[in-house]
């Protein structure tokens, strides 16, 4: 049984995970940029769930709409300000510009929260389901988790193959100067995208701290970076690839904690990654395009 | 008043000046064509035109509409198209969502018609609907890179070398196409490498060097003239 535990322990980390990875994956698809300050998107998400259920006294349901709003203003304004203006620049600029949007949340956090950790209650409040007498308990958070990111990613993949400007986004993602000449509004559909990967960012927050209820103005550093390292294993760009690298990596670490230690498990996550890149380097699902001359 | 109305434009790449005040008219009905060598400034032309590049100085005008303001995007709206050099087929999206996007700016419903018309012409993409374009051959790629450029309905079309890497045979049916284009009503500017086939098919020409009109005239004119003979016809 504690395999199954930890199994479905590591699926649900792992969803979140992909939650995340979908936002930096759909970022890095259209924008072509790596956009490390994605973490701390996820920690504005929690705070402002925290704040509008603690102080606020808002519904679960609420708080958690308002934290995806809020994110979604968020990353659109952070795109306008600091990436917008870097549109033509080498890459390392926007690159070195995104780390520094990441520092400039974490601190924007610790001025306003202050850095003792706050306590998140959970905005699931479903009751767990226990399985073979009780020996296999699956809590409702994991529930939500599981089945959220399953949603998001059936959403995201129906937005991209079958509504117009999700079609339009995938046109971008290969070739902006084409997507340009057919009428598509690149600037709008760059902004779109980090719309839809903030809001993204909130419900893997809340979700997140919902699980792992300690909240402080670094909570998304690492999450951020885990989920990175699955849009990667999975094929950076793809949406599948995301999941499947957010899962896997989810599973990866929580096996790892179980069976080989704590302090091991980060080390474990990243050298899988390395390994992966070097049999396969465009991640798992991630395609080698071929050009036709 | 001519249809297109490109005044004195000067487009650079950073300090680097690739068009050097190059004027020139397409009139409604035209097939009007720009040879010249490599980095005569023929593609930036039409980039510039397409919006993709700003002119420092000059001005372009469609149907007497000044474009300096207007984004690419809004270009295409106005009834320019631009098929570009290298096709630059959405690779990894099907035919279908290829044509799909050339219609960006149309309804649905009629970008549903404008397709069956450009199957009507293109009957191997139709064959082909649902494969994505990465799939395809030099010349489908080609031939799917002016079916979308033609979903936006263009008035005017302008093809960027779109003999380029292609089998003389395909060669000969992408030019018989455009002559059929155009006989059905769409206004076209070429740019070609290919001079002999472009002169064959235009009504008028310019030929480019390194960023300016060398000479201008009819087709049949540009075609007997020995020193474009000599330069682009191979004697």
């Amino acid at each position: 049984m504690d395999f199954l535990t930890n199994l479905i322990n590591g699926i649900s980390l792992g969803s979140i995970y992909a939650i995340i990875a979908l936002g930096y994956t759909m970022v890095y698809g259209i924008a072509k940029m790596l956009n490390f300050a994605h973490g701390d998107v996820i920690m504005v998400g929690a705070y402002i769930c925290f704040c509008a259920m603690g102080y606020l006294g808002l519904s679960p349901i609420l708080a958690v709409l308002l934290s995806i709003v809020g994110c979604t203003v968020l990353g659109i304004v952070i795109e306008r300000l600091a990436y917008k203006p870097l549109r033509n620049a080498p890459s390392l600029d926007v690159l070195i510009t995104a780390i520094g949007v990441s520092y400039f949340l974490e601190n924007a956090a610790l001025l306003i929260w202050k850095s003792d950790p706050k306590s998140f209650t959970s905005v699931v409040d479903l009751p767990s389901l226990s399985l073979f007498d009780g020996q296999l308990v699956i809590s409702g958070v994991t529930m939500v988790t599981v089945l959220a990111c399953v949603v998001i990613m059936i959403a995201l993949t129906t937005f991209t193959t079958k509504s117009k400007q999700g079609k339009a986004m995938r046109a971008c993602s290969e070739d902006q100067g084409a997507a340009r000449l057919m009428g598509i509004n690149v600037d709008s559909t760059i902004s779109l995208t980090f719309a839809i990967g903030s809001g993204l960012a909130a419900i893997a927050g809340v979700l997140l701290c919902s699980a792992y209820p300690t909240l402080t103005p670094t909570t998304g550093l690492m999450p951020g970076i885990k989920a990175f390292v699955a849009a990667v294993l999975g094929g950076i760009g793809s949406i599948p690839g995301a999941v499947l690298g957010g899962v896997l990596l989810g599973i990866i670490e929580i096996f790892a904690k179980a069976y080989i230690g704590t302090q091991m498990s980060d080390a474990v996550v990243f050298a899988v990654l390395i390994i992966a890149l070097l049999i396969k380097p465009s991640g798992l699902l991630g395609k080698q395009i071929k050009e036709k001359v | 008043m001519s249809m297109l109305n490109v005044d004195d434009i000067s487009v650079y790449y950073g300090n680097i000046r690739a068009v050097k005040g190059i004027s020139f008219t397409v009139e409604e009905g035209e097939i009007v064509t720009l040879v010249g060598a490599n980095g005569a400034g023929k593609s930036t032309t039409l980039n510039t035109i397409a919006g993709l590049l700003k002119p420092k100085h000059g001005r372009v005008e469609f149907e007497g509409e000044n474009l300096a303001s207007a984004k690419a995007h809004d270009i295409v709206r106005k009834g320019i198209a631009l098929c570009p050099e290298g096709r630059r087929v959405f690779l990894q999206m099907s035919v279908r969502e290829n044509l799909e996007m050339g219609a960006f700016t149309r309804d649905d419903s009629e970008a549903k018609e404008t397709i069956e018309t450009v199957f009507e012409r293109f009957p191997r993409l139709k064959e082909r609907e649902n494969q994505s374009a990465g799939t395809l051959s030099g010349g489908e790629q080609q031939m799917l890179a002016m079916g979308r450029a033609l979903m936006s309905k263009p008035r005017l079309l302008m093809l960027d070398e779109p003999s380029m890497g292609l089998a003389p045979i395909l060669v000969e049916e992408i030019f018989d196409i455009i002559d059929e284009l155009h006989k059905s009503g769409t206004t076209v500017l070429l740019v070609e490498q290919n001079a002999q086939m472009a002169l064959s098919i235009a009504d008028r020409a310019y030929v480019l060097e390194t960023g300016t009109v060398s000479m201008s005239g009819t087709a049949a004119e540009l075609a007997n003239d020995d020193r474009v003979r000599k330069a682009y016809l191979g004697g």
